[in-house]
């Protein structure tokens, strides 16, 4: 029997990019100028960014959906993409791992995060999963004289190991129960049959919810979190704080929206503790970090939080609002590590807090943008934070929790204070030496970017959401 | 619907210009080499006049024979969300927005020579302050007023953070803080109060509906959250004289000029027409507040050695009458109210200004540090008392107008309220006067020996808050008759839920 060619439309985005990443392998060991890799990888994201507009379809028997929840969420992982390979050589450089392998590790796990978000099968989401983990545990190790960074590998690796096990886990239960991995028809089998009682419906779900939560870093399964961000190289950091985390949001909103949607009331009452409790843990804790890679990693665990009440308001305007919000937090968190790449000198880590005293002095520019993004980040107008907090908070009252967006709001006042911290050391505090900035037009093209799109999204935010609208319609 | 608004007559877009001719200065200043402080410093002073300038058909093109919000601006801002760049004023807002024009020339003026370092950044933050000021007192949609409202923390926290006094960063983190955690609950209620409407966030549009009792309390003690932190209100006063004290005098000036206004105004605006029933029934919970701030923040006073901490505890008394005013919910109240609080802009305003001249050259204020100034500064010292006077609310002077509405507003609505309030004048009149003695007469200090009297700069800059005091003092209603249909109208959507809270004729009472 004649197998028949499958539908490649929906797939060309990945086809294009495994190729990409294939051939940037090889031609690593040709080119010198490792720059080269990385805009090549740019290029690529430009014509892989075309072909996704016109890549809507379902295909390989419906394992695998292009629609407009996944595009927007492949936009995203390719605005993560751009913007690391931006802000990468100079650091590489820096710090004498300028590789080639590095740029084709970073389409790898993008890869993985293109065929997260667009599973429609938990086979296909698992593949996804652990290419991009596996790439990422590389990346995060990435610096390889240091023990730090092996630590931040190790530990990545090990409870990524863990997560990736209870996911498998949670399948196989699933597969018990239903008999299929299909997404739709995990859904419709529920409902047809009444499993919505069902203890190891339960079971399952929770361990899907646990192995998303390892991804989304949202406590209790944060703890790799500071290590890892605090451990890899400052752009994997920037790269693993978006990108993973996008990828996260797309197959928790899909698998639970969609396979376990009829039994929404059942698994809102697990996320809605583990929602409180990051926006709690990543937020108090982050007001006593020293080091502002750390301190960003419990923002970026308190982002998380914010972000799953999205889910749990479990509408269409929910779900757009974790995705706008997303989209938001990718240009003002990497713009954030973008500044923090630009202290890192030889010799010189730039990564205590600490060093930003009499930043306002001594490079206003930098100080000046660094604290866009800190206001973006504590949500204050008009910065584009604030309009992602907001959505987020409309809908979440709009589906009757209004208890929880107060929880949200205050814990959001109080992460005020560490980042008004380091506008307060830059612009309140007297420099203790000068420090240089190590720039690079590949930095300041990242920056120039990501702070446009802060304050244009923060002003004018309804081309976004409404993008974003027309996404979380789409399935 | 009924007719809210009134066309723009200008031929202009008057509102948004008054709002971006500032952000535009701002956006020259931040291009300019930062060396050229000379330049910069008159871009800011061009700027704040033009602007200044630019608000005056404000006031002479101004309907007063409605309550209808003019110089009208709607454009779609995010459809999706009905979302709206909805500008306009009425008798309530307009002279506020003419208010903050003013001082900020002022602010210009009085930092000319005393901000010496990073002077861009200073006048860049001045200028977006002015813009953000005036869009809070121009939003007529209430997301609109809570962007420009949160947008101010940026600049204000940046004013008194950098510029400020040795304990500056304290200050301006205990002001963003408490500003912020205000601002976040006002934000749930405005998403809950946008909802229960059917997704509107048009003030105008929100004030037709009626809204369960209930909902109104908690969406009145959500909003007071924010409001009475700006005002500030006892018990959430404590920010205000560590911010006061610590800002550099620009920032006092606005401080105290405008941005604690914007609490009063924010009850006058949303609380009130909103929360009607809700008004009502607190208000003896806010009668009781007020009082206890005109007692407390008097007393405090008195026990004061800091010239800024000091006139900043005034301020929580003086806006003890203005919520004192506006919560007795009848026309002399809130007329009063909303005149004292121009009024306390003008004088408070001119206090801080004043003592930023003698800081300047003494770089102390300790009370104690001074004395005898009056004999090597007279004019200073004349320029001064009229203020100390105004501050009291001695007859020809604005301070009498606005306290003397209120006291009657209060009395009306409440005996003991205004019995209790007209202590406070009393206390007011102990501390001010006091001060004055300790400061400009008895022995002369050593240290104040050989000052320089006010030079042409910071006589014009004190000038016009002189004027105005007479101005405001002798003819109030060339102020008041701005404001009369809005208050009218105001009163009548708040008391319409059953009687009136206060029906009682006052000139009988006063007659009696």
């Amino acid at each position: 029997m004649p197998i028949a060619m499958p539908n490649l439309t929906p797939v060309m985005p990945e086809v294009v990019m495994t190729c990409v990443a294939i051939i940037m392998l090889m031609a690593e060991l040709v080119i010198k100028r490792k720059e080269t890799l990385g805009f090549l990888t740019i290029l690529s994201v430009g014509l892989i960014s075309y072909l996704l507009l016109g890549s809507a379809g379902t295909t390989f028997g419906g394992m695998f959906v292009s629609d407009g929840y996944s595009t927007f969420f492949k936009l995203i992982f390719m605005v993560n993409l751009v913007l690391t390979v931006l802000i990468s050589p100079k650091y590489l450089q820096t710090m004498r791992i300028n590789f080639g392998e590095y740029y084709a590790l970073a389409l790898f796990a993008t890869l993985g995060m293109m065929l997260m978000a667009s599973a429609a099968d938990i086979i296909v989401l698992y593949l996804g999963l652990e290419l991009m983990a596996l790439s990422t545990y590389v990346l995060a190790g990435f610096i390889r004289y240091d023990m730090k960074s092996n630590e931040a590998a190790m530990k990545y690796l090990l409870l990524g190991a863990f997560a990736s096990a209870i996911l498998l886990y949670g399948t196989s239960l699933i597969y018990g129960l239903t008999g299929t991995t299909n997404l739709k028809d995990i859904a419709a089998y529920i409902t047809n049959n009444g499993l919505a009682k069902n203890p190891l419906l339960t079971v399952s779900m929770i361990f899907f919810g646990v192995a998303f939560s390892f991804k989304i870093a949202a406590v209790p399964f944060h703890m790799w979190a500071p290590d890892a961000y605090e451990g890899a190289p400052t752009p994997i950091t920037a790269f693993m704080s978006v990108g993973p985390k996008a990828a996260g949001f797309a197959v928790l909103g899909r698998v639970f929206l969609v396979a376990f949607g009829s039994v929404r009331a059942d698994w809102s009452m697990v996320l809605i503790p583990i929602a409180v409790l990051t926006m709690a843990v990543g937020n108090i804790i982050a007001l006593s970090q020293t080091n502002i890679k750390r301190m960003l990693a419990y923002s970026s665990i308190a982002h998380a939080g914010y972000m799953l009440l999205g889910i749990i308001a479990g509408t269409p305007s929910g779900l757009s609002s974790v995705l706008n919000y997303m989209f938001i937090y990718a240009f003002m968190n990497i713009g954030a590590f973008a500044v923090v790449i630009m202290l890192r000198t030889e010799g010189f880590a730039g990564e205590d807090i600490s060093d930003y005293e009499g930043l306002g002095k001594t490079h206003p520019t930098a100080a000046a943008l660094m604290l866009v993004f800190m206001f973006s980040l504590t949500g204050i107008p008009p910065m584009a934070g604030f309009m992602g907090k907001f959505y987020l908070f409309m809908s979440a009252i709009n589906a009757g929790y209004t208890w929880l967006v107060i929880v949200a709001v205050l814990f959001s006042a109080i992460s005020a204070y560490f980042y008004l911290r380091i506008v307060m050391l830059m612009y309140m505090r007297e420099p203790k030496e000068v420090i240089q900035l190590n720039t690079s037009p590949g930095i300041g093209l990242a920056l120039a970017l990501t702070v446009s799109a802060v304050i244009f999204i923060g002003v004018l935010p309804s081309a976004v959401m409404d993008l974003a609208r027309t996404a979380a319609a789409s399935f | 619907m009924m007719v809210q608004t009134m066309n723009n007559t200008l031929g202009f877009p008057i509102l948004s210009m008054l709002i971006f001719l500032p952000l535009v200065g701002a956006a020259v200043i931040l291009l300019m080499q930062r060396a050229n402080e000379k330049a910069i410093k008159m871009v800011s002073l061009l700027v704040s006049i033009a602007t200044f300038v630019l608000s005056l058909p404000l006031f002479t093109n101004f309907d007063k024979s409605t309550h209808l919000m003019q110089f009208v601006e709607r454009h779609e801002w995010i459809p999706s969300l009905n979302m709206n760049y909805y500008l306009g004023l009425d008798g309530i807002s307009v002279l506020f927005v003419l208010l903050a024009t003013l001082i900020t020339i002022l602010c210009v003026l009085i930092s000319w020579e005393s901000i010496k370092t990073k002077t861009k950044e200073f006048f860049i933050s001045l200028l977006v302050m002015e813009g953000a000021m005036i869009g809070v007192f121009c939003s007529l949609d209430f997301m609109l007023f809570y962007i420009f409202w949160e947008a101010m923390l940026i600049p204000m926290y940046l004013l008194i953070g950098v510029w400020g006094g040795p304990n500056r960063v304290y200050a301006a983190v205990k002001f963003f803080l408490y500003t912020l955690v205000g601002s976040v609950l006002m934000l749930v209620g405005i998403i809950v109060l946008y909802f229960y409407a059917g997704r509107t966030f048009d003030i105008l549009d929100l004030m037709t509906k009626a809204y369960p009792y209930k909902m109104q309390l908690i969406l009145f003690w959500a909003f007071f959250a924010a409001f009475a932190v700006k005002v500030p209100m006892f018990p959430v006063h404590t920010w205000l004289p560590d911010a006061h004290t610590e800002a550099p005098t620009a920032g006092s000036v606005i401080l105290a000029a405008v941005l604690i206004k914007m609490g009063a105004y924010g009850f006058l605006r949303f609380s009130m027409p909103l929360l009607p029933d809700a008004s009502r029934a607190m208000t003896p919970v806010m009668l009781t507040l007020s009082v206890i701030a005109i007692i407390y923040g008097g007393i405090i006073c008195l026990a004061q050695t800091d010239l800024k901490r000091l006139i900043a505890y005034s301020s929580v008394s003086h806006m003890g009458f203005v919520t004192l005013g506006i919560f007795a919910l009848n026309t002399q109240g809130v007329e009063g109210g909303i005149l004292q609080m121009l009024n306390h802009g003008v004088v408070t305003g001119a206090l801080f200004l004043s003592v930023g001249i003698i800081y300047d050259r003494t770089h102390t204020r300790v009370i104690a540090d001074y004395g005898g100034v009056a004999s090597v500064m007279p004019i200073y010292a004349s320029l001064f008392i009229v203020f100390t006077l105004a501050s009291i609310g001695l007859p020809a002077t604005n301070g009498f107008i606005g306290e003397f509405l209120i006291l009657l507003g209060g009395f009306a609505a409440n005996q003991w309220a205004g019995v209790l309030a007209a202590s406070g004048i009393i206390i007011g009149a102990g501390y001010m006067l006091w001060l004055y003695q300790r400061v400009f007469f008895m022995e002369m200090n050593p240290k104040v020996a050989g000052l320089q009297d006010v030079n042409m700069r910071e006589f014009i800059t004190l000038l016009p808050m002189v004027v105005l005091i007479f101005w405001i003092g002798i003819y109030p209603n060339m102020f008041l008759s701005f404001m009369h249909p809005s208050v009218q109208h105001l009163l009548e959507r708040v008391n319409s839920g059953g009687a009136p809270a206060v029906a009682v004729n006052v000139v009988t009472q006063i007659l009696r």
